[in-house]
């Protein structure tokens, strides 16, 4: 099959910094060279996009030397970590930036769903703004007549649709823009994380949405997602990002592995600046300085079979007067993010002061949980729950991952089969059937 | 797959510079529709939760020449060669206002637009040019308010007189939808960085009018400022549509040569600029 998406060497260079009086010099300084006919001397100057450790250069580069192919009809994921480069290259893929250095060809109408949407004007009707984000989207007039009862149809806000779209409800309002978002019809569709917005159940239309236009209809879809599961469903090859550049490009199953080797790699330690990072909040007061997941050997790993002993190590440094300590380890949903189960260790109920460390070794004997992927979360934390002073991490580290596993072979339990997030192996011992005196011909009768 | 045999025709290309005056065009026309969705979103939401609804379109042009009248005819007795002053008013700031909205309009685009650019790809140009067409229906509601303010003066025997040239209207239009656009965008480019030009463009585009002979006539002016008026490409037009609707001062080929040349002018240069910043106004807007 032909290529729809070709990206070769795709870069793009970003100014860090605000824009003030240096900028206008530095602009002039690029003029200047360009007009001798010399490289903008800025491009030497970016660094690797790091967003962690500080670099020396206000000039990074969000994406370097990103090539990739797709094939038509193919459903592709990107992803990667927060600032690995993900919305930089939709953005370059569906127009709204241009690349700073190398070149994409498309083949076929576009549509690009960054964010469901996009211009809908709060004053104006939902059918007035149907026909509005349609046409920004890509359709014609035309085809929005024709779709429109179907559209209207699909997100199920009849009743609504001759009322401004401010009157809406939040959930209301993403449904409608999906509903004509879920109509185009482009040969190339990319999809952002727009799925986040909605509940399970919206989650799981677009889902199939956009398997149905790619295996139906042989339309290519690009999907960028964190969401690890969705990929998984979705997509058939998955390409990931890491600090700007490709870390793997394969088959899902093989890219998916990988990554899960690269956020493995992430390393908690006491530096890891607060303010830039959503996922840790504290005040400083306490930090984890190290999390392991390992096997009941001691071996480092995040994939477990069910059955199987779960130990997490971890130490921890104290940087300011704590009274007590409480250790809190939760594994959480990956869909989500509920929490499955929750445990309070008390680590110490006495006072301690800056400059003291510890170790603390939590095991859970046998996991039995419904084989997937969970979200880690870890709280240290006073005695009294303060706010104030703890530290949190969560879904920092690399997530844990339960598989069937051999233990449940002999057993007539199928881990991939029971819903619930409790996996108890179950086997069938009393099986008895009393079979009637009445037979298939007198029922007949 | 082999790639030698049948190399794939693509649609689109995407790279970091495009050439110097590709405008586009084709995907403008094919984005048409979005263009008219555009105009009427700005015209259905635009006097939406107001209680006199499009009468602002005539309360405007009215109240601003009463003011004008008071202010500049009662008090200050500038001549307006011979016209009764609320017709000259009228037709000054009606046609001064359509280039003014333009302007100003069109050179907030990738600013006032930047959350939908920065979401979405279609033709830039689709929003600046849906500017100047929604306000050219605007500029049409008010030249019918002056054509009624004409003819009333007109029966009731003011000196006024509509000639033939009224048919440079269209073109007269033109020449300022273009002038509009072309500073506009000019405007709207270099503000993505630079914020600088948007403070400029408010108050500019006030005190250009007074370089423009909208509250007086061209006759008016002393003969040491003359060339500066005459330099502005507004000055031409609106005294060609002065003269046209009301007969007031002369017709001058020359000048409205000069007007038309120097739109084309301001068009390539601001199509240049354009072109260069689409691309990256998402990373510094």
């Amino acid at each position: 099959m032909s290529d729809a998406i070709r990206v070769e060497d795709v870069s793009k260079l970003y100014r860090l910094g605000i824009v003030g009086n240096r900028t206008i010099a530095e602009d002039l300084n690029r003029l200047w060279a360009r007009m001798r006919g010399k490289e903008d001397p800025y491009m030497k100057v970016g660094e690797i996009n790091n967003r962690i450790t500080k670099g020396r250069s206000d000039y990074v580069w969000a994406l370097k030397d990103i090539s990739f192919e797709v094939k038509k009809g193919e459903r592709f994921g990107i992803i990667g970590k927060n600032g690995a480069g993900k919305s930089t290259l939709l953005k370059i893929l569906s127009r709204v930036a241009g690349p700073t250095k190398g070149s994409i060809k498309l083949k076929g109408r576009v549509a690009s769903l960054l964010e469901v949407g996009t211009g809908f004007h709060p004053e104006l009707t939902g059918r007035d703004n149907i026909f509005l984000n349609g046409s920004i989207l890509g359709m014609s007039q035309k085809e929005i007549k024709s779709k429109l009862d179907s559209i209207v149809d699909f997100s199920g806000v009849e009743r609504y649709i001759d009322t401004p779209v401010k009157r809406y409800s939040s959930g209301m309002y993403v449904r409608l823009a999906f509903a004509v978002a879920a109509h185009l019809e482009p040969e190339i569709l990319i999809v952002d994380e727009v799925l986040a917005v909605g509940d399970a159940e919206f989650q799981r239309k677009c889902l199939g949405k956009m398997h149905d236009v790619s295996e139906k209809e042989g339309r290519t879809v690009l999907f960028v997602s964190h969401n690890l599961q969705a990929i998984k469903n979705l997509c058939q090859r998955t390409l990931i990002l890491n600090n700007g550049e490709i870390f793997t490009s394969g088959t899902t199953d093989e890219s998916l592995k990988k990554y899960a080797e690269l956020v493995r790699e992430v390393k908690i330690n006491v530096k890891t600046d607060i303010d830039n990072n959503t996922n840790r909040r504290g005040k400083g007061v306490i930090r984890f300085s190290g999390i392991d997941v390992t096997d009941s050997d001691g071996n480092k790993r995040n994939e477990f079979e069910l059955g199987e002993t779960i130990k997490f190590k971890i130490s921890y440094e104290v940087f300011r007067e704590i009274e007590g300590l409480n250790l809190i380890i939760a594994i959480l949903s990956g869909l989500s993010r509920e929490c499955i189960t929750l445990a309070i260790h008390k680590l110490t109920s006495s006072t301690l002061y800056p400059g003291a460390t510890g170790e603390a070794e939590v095991v859970i004997p046998d996991i039995y949980i419904k084989p997937g992927e969970y979200p880690l979360y870890f709280e240290l934390i006073d005695e009294k729950f303060n706010g104030y002073s703890k530290d949190v991490i969560d879904d920092l580290t690399a997530p844990l991952i339960i598989k069937g596993g051999d233990s449940v072979k002999e057993t007539d339990f199928d881990p991939d089969k029971p819903s619930g997030f409790i996996a108890i192996p179950s086997n069938l011992v009393m099986n008895e059937i009393e079979t009637s005196k009445i037979t298939k011909k007198e029922i007949l009768n | 797959m082999s790639k030698s045999n049948s190399e794939p025709e693509w649609t689109i290309e995407i790279k970091p510079v495009s050439g110097w005056f590709n405008l586009h065009l084709k995907d403008v026309w094919r984005y048409r529709d979005l263009l008219f969705m555009f105009v009427r979103r700005d015209f259905v939401a635009v006097y939406k939760q107001t209680i006199l609804g499009p009468s602002w379109f005539f309360l405007q042009p009215i109240l601003t020449t009463i003011t004008f009248t008071i202010v500049f005819g009662n008090i200050a007795k500038i001549p307006t060669d011979n016209v009764p002053p609320v017709l000259f008013y009228m037709a000054g700031i009606v046609c001064w206002g359509y280039f003014a909205d333009c302007l100003t309009r069109t050179s907030s685009t990738f600013v006032s637009n930047a959350h939908i650019f920065g979401k979405v790809y279609f033709p830039r140009l689709v929003s600046p040019l849906s500017n100047v067409i929604s306000l050219l229906i605007k500029f049409g509601i008010q030249m019918l308010l002056l054509i009624g303010f004409i003819i009333y003066y007109k029966l009731n025997g003011a000196l006024v007189d509509p000639n033939i040239y009224i048919l440079l209207t269209p073109y007269l239009i033109f020449l300022m939808a273009g002038l509009g656009l072309g500073f506009g965008i000019i405007v709207s480019s270099l503000t993505t960085k630079y914020r600088d030009l948007s403070f400029l463009v408010g108050f500019g585009v006030q005190l250009l009018m007074y370089a423009t002979p909208v509250i007086y006539p061209l006759s008016a002016a002393p003969e040491k400022y003359k060339w500066i008026i005459l330099l502005n490409p507004m000055t031409s037009i609106i005294d060609t549509f002065k003269y046209a609707y009301l007969g007031a001062g002369e017709f001058n080929a020359g000048n409205l040569m000069y007007s038309s040349v120097f739109m084309v002018v301001i068009i390539a240069i601001g199509v240049v600029i354009f072109n260069r910043i689409e691309k990256t106004f998402m990373d510094t807007v």
